[in-house]
């Protein structure tokens, strides 16, 4: 038996069995909350053509009026039809989210590779900022934006991004540090390939599975952290239609004895995160799986 | 050993908490306008009262100097006045910490006793508890805590009539009823998160091989699950129990608001909307400090339950 | 009186739950071990040593079916409960192979050591601290007060190892399972470990089943040695004997795969194939077939039985035949 110790060459893995072996490993519950996700992106980006009624118009007249006729889920609180603002709500409820993963993730993924790549004073430095910025909770930070930029839906969605970046850095940077310390990083090297290339071209893909779950997971915080924004009036600002908002200009129906209107956007809310949390449980069991 | 890890630990939350003040004194200019403006909300004040703004924030300084006159301020108990009450600050946080407070309080205990409870026995009895635990938890961790409040409000409030939908009550005694649902719509989604990692580190703690000595020795199984598996796995249910309990800070202002509590965190968000930045800037600083400062308890709390820990903070 | 067996094992059968299946891990074993008697048990990884050392002590997974019979000085260990079994397991003593995996690392030695003591034996806090300080004395441990209040991670693993023997040995137990006690350590303190358990064998008169992948170390410290393959036995002999005159052509295999430090050779020589666990032993067969140099069309015909030849037993269909012709060494 011949000892010679081979480099493996560097290995960007697809998933094991391709997108068949996904979908056998995801299961029904992985399944049916990848159809909610898909569903709630595509009314994300039709929402408002598909709406039945003008989600828009008040009427008042019409206000706090159960489902009838057409309007499967009634009429709000300024007799604006349920159903055609939650799908039009869709929109805000959903690229908010994805603006914060988007920002939280280019960070952390940056600073955590960096951190890992160059170890060192570097990384101890950008490890103590890390660990400063979990002094400040998402919630706190996008009050505090709103009330220095004021109310929007962009400023809670930036401080939403820099406040969850540092748990992605944390999770990525020891990741990062693993695949630093495999040997064809090492070969690569000595074959003269510069930090940034190895970095791009090869570690980052490889953490791809750990980055995609983190990215899943943490949708469904930014979803329920915006909404909440909204929910208070700081973020997404009536009368535009959005699941949070819905729910507290809503709220006063509930006890008079209305709380359809309300109760209809909080599920929407919880369902979609739901989604979120099975399919990004489901992605980082395959992540660390992976990685074995 | 371990003075060096409290040490550092030390260090760190000094310097958490200088950062996240400078940060949010710093809020000030990030503001569009000049610091007047943002102080006075956009609101139109007479000269006079600029004046006194301009000489109590020290506006004429360097901004270190403004910084540190104002930290001075905060770290004496004074925070300013509230543009909008014309109160001191400091007077309106005393009067509503208390309900903030007795929320929180209220909420971890729940969390405690119900999520640690119902992940302990989930991980001891697999079968139906576990199956049940398992999916209960995995939908409330997904519910916004507004939106358990809005249901709580919807069933025990108006269908039920057992808890009263808003407000503060009178007494202590109607104090504890008006935060019953309150508490548990905060407490809600924390509780689920602490009772999957109860049951995760109970079951990986029964699996352990030094268990399997203990077995061999004919330890009862009261015995067991007391001294090896419990006390082993306390280690990281503490720790996430204590970050989930931290971070009911910041979600309390949230259900204050839905339940028309008077608490810091309902003010903070009217002061927001109103922009009345010294208040913001005030309570903001009393939530980090409260936020900070558990998270360093629950580091300590770490080091004490886990004798291999001799340097560095749980985040290793 | 000392000749009736203190332990003995009739046809036990593990099989173990594996995704929804239970797989066959252990097949008829049978040993004895008599007062005082030092057991080796030797085989590759997935041969059963181990689950028949925890199947003697009843330390199987949830799930695993076991038949055939375990009884300790005559009683019936499978039917144990309460407070007899607890007494069981004071007079069956085990120690494992990971000292470091095998202690509570968040309690201290002391804890650890008087545990079984306080709780079983209902013996003081105080008296039960003098005993353990003495009894690491006896493993060569010096200032037991203070290593008492030490924890594990402040010590060594061969230091670790020596604390979990003595700590076996508190409840003064007739028998001792020794599950590959110096496998995790390096060479020397494998040394020492090894000269303590034979010491503390003579002082206290234990039995001892000692169970090692080392057919050498075996032989070195047991009286007798039982040889496993695939869930199986396949051979027991007298350890002096088994290293000249092995009566199967696997235990000559593992003899002579062990390279001797006095002898020059030109290959280490290795089984061919790998070690099988028994449900993945080709059924109605010699288990070792496969890879056994001398395979004959006989040998995978049936599973032979245990044979005696010579006061040692023999699981092969040929063992009259190739006494005496097997190869022990590497030359």
């Amino acid at each position: 038996m011949s000892a010679m110790i081979e480099v493996p060459a560097a290995r960007i893995r697809p998933a094991a069995g391709g997108v068949a072996g996904l979908l056998r490993s995801a299961g029904i519950a992985g399944l049916v909350s990848a159809a909610a996700i898909a569903v709630a992106t595509v009314l994300a980006v039709i929402g408002p053509l598909v709406a039945p009624y003008n989600p828009d118009l008040p009427s008042l007249g019409l206000a706090w009026v159960g489902p009838s006729g057409g309007h499967l889920l009634g009429f709000d609180f300024e007799g604006r039809d349920v159903l055609s603002r939650l799908l039009a709500g869709a929109q805000s409820s959903m690229i908010g989210p994805l603006a914060v993963v988007i920002g939280a993730l280019a960070l952390g993924t940056a600073l955590a590779v960096l951190a890992a790549w160059r170890q060192g004073p570097l990384d101890s430095v950008i490890s103590a900022c890390l660990d400063i910025l979990f002094a400040f909770p998402g919630i706190l930070l996008a009050v505090l934006a709103a009330a220095v930029f004021g109310a929007g839906l962009t400023a809670a969605a930036i401080a939403l991004s820099i406040a969850y970046m540092p748990y992605v850095a944390r999770v990525l940077r020891g990741a990062a540090l693993k695949e630093r310390s495999q040997p064809y990083v090492a070969a690569l090297e000595v074959q003269g390939a510069s930090g940034t290339s190895i970095c791009l071209r090869h570690i980052v893909p490889n953490m791809m599975p750990l980055i995609v779950a983190q990215a899943t997971i943490m949708f469904g915080w930014a979803m329920v952290d915006l909404a909440a924004v909204s929910f208070l009036g700081l973020g997404v600002q009536p009368p535009a239609p959005n699941w949070g908002v819905m729910i507290s200009e809503n709220q006063p129906g509930i006890l008079q004895g209305y709380p359809l209107p309300a109760l209809a956007a909080g599920i929407c809310i919880v369902v979609v995160v739901i989604a979120f949390n099975i399919l990004g449980e489901r992605l980082f069991a395959r992540a660390q799986a992976a990685r074995r | 050993m371990r003075w060096r890890f409290l040490a550092r630990r030390l260090a760190m939350l000094v310097a958490s908490l200088l950062v996240a003040s400078f940060v949010i004194f710093g809020a000030l200019y990030l503001a569009p306008g000049n610091p007047i403006t943002a102080l006075s909300g956009g609101r139109a004040l007479p000269a006079a009262s600029l004046r006194v703004l301009e000489q109590r924030y020290h506006l004429n300084q360097p901004f270190l100097a403004q910084y540190w006159y104002w930290l001075d301020n905060a770290l004496h108990g004074n925070l300013g006045i509230s543009i909008t009450l014309q109160e001191n600050v400091s007077a309106v946080i005393a009067g509503r910490m208390w309900t903030t407070g007795g929320l929180v309080l209220y909420a971890a205990l729940i969390i405690l006793v119900v999520g640690i409870g119902s992940g302990i026995l989930a991980a001891l009895r697999p079968g139906i508890a576990d199956t049940s635990v398992l999916v209960t938890t995995a939908v409330s961790a997904a519910v916004p805590s507004f939106v358990a409040a809005i249901v709580l409000i919807t069933v025990f409030s108006v269908k039920l009539g057992w808890f009263p939908a808003l407000g503060n009550g009178t007494s202590l005694g109607s104090n504890v009823r008006h935060l019953t649902l309150p508490a548990i719509a905060l407490a809600l989604s924390s509780l689920a998160i602490v009772a999957r990692v109860t049951r995760a580190a109970v079951r990986e703690e029964a699996d352990r091989e030094h268990v399997q000595t203990a077995i061999s020795r004919g330890i009862p199984a009261r015995q067991l699950i007391r001294r090896h598996i419990l006390r082993n796995a306390a280690i990281p249910i503490t720790t996430v129990s204590g970050i989930t309990i931290a971070s009911l800070i910041a979600v309390a202002a949230v259900v204050e608001t839905a339940f028309s509590l008077n608490g810091l965190g309902a003010y903070l968000v009217q002061a927001a909307q109103s922009k009345d930045l010294a208040v913001v800037q005030g309570i903001s600083l009393v939530l980090v400090v409260a936020f900070v400062l558990i998270n360093a308890i629950v580091d300590l709390l770490y080091a004490l339950l886990d004798p291999r820990v001799a340097l560095g903070s749980r985040a290793q | 009186m000392s000749d009736a067996a203190l332990l003995d094992v009739a046809g036990l059968t593990v099989a173990l739950p594996v995704e929804g299946e239970q797989r066959e891990v252990l097949r008829d074993v049978s040993l004895q071990i008599r007062p005082g008697e030092a057991v080796g048990l030797v085989g590759e990884s997935g041969s059963g040593k181990s689950m028949t050392a925890r199947a003697i002590d009843r330390l199987l997974p949830r799930g695993a079916t076991v038949r055939g019979r375990i009884a300790f000085r005559g009683a019936d260990v499978a039917a144990l409960s309460g407070s007899q079994l607890r007494g069981y397991r004071n007079k069956v003593a085990m120690i494992f192979q990971d000292p470091r995996a095998h202690v509570n690392p968040v309690r201290r030695i002391g804890d650890f050591m008087t545990e079984a003591l306080r709780t079983n034996l209902g013996v003081s806090a105080a008296d039960a601290r003098t005993r353990a300080a003495d009894m690491l004395a006896s493993v060569g441990i010096e200032d037991g007060e203070r290593r008492l209040r030490q924890y594990p991670h402040e010590m060594s693993g061969g230091m670790l190892q020596r604390v979990m023997i003595a700590a076996a040995l508190l409840t003064e137990p007739a028998l001792l399972l020794a599950d590959e006690p110096t496998t995790a350590l390096d060479v020397t303190t494998q040394a020492e470990v090894m000269a303590i358990l034979a010491e503390l064998r003579e002082q206290y008169g234990l039995s001892m089943l000692f169970i090692t992948h080392d057919l050498e170390l075996a032989a070195a410290i047991c009286d007798r040695t039982v040889v496993m393959y695939a869930g199986q036995i396949v051979e027991v002999r007298a350890s002096e004997l088994l290293h000249g005159d092995p009566l199967h052509p696997y235990t000559a295999a593992l003899a002579a795969a062990r390279p001797d430090i006095g002898q020059q050779s030109s290959r280490l020589r290795a089984i061919s194939g790998r070690p099988l666990s028994a449900f993945e032993a080709p059924p109605g067969e010699c288990a070792f077939a496969p890879r056994c140099p001398h395979a004959q069309p006989q040998c995978v015909a049936a599973v032979p039985e245990l044979t005696e030849l010579d006061g040692g037993l023999s699981r092969c269909a040929r063992v009259a035949e190739l006494r005496g012709q097997l190869e022990t060494t590497n030359a």
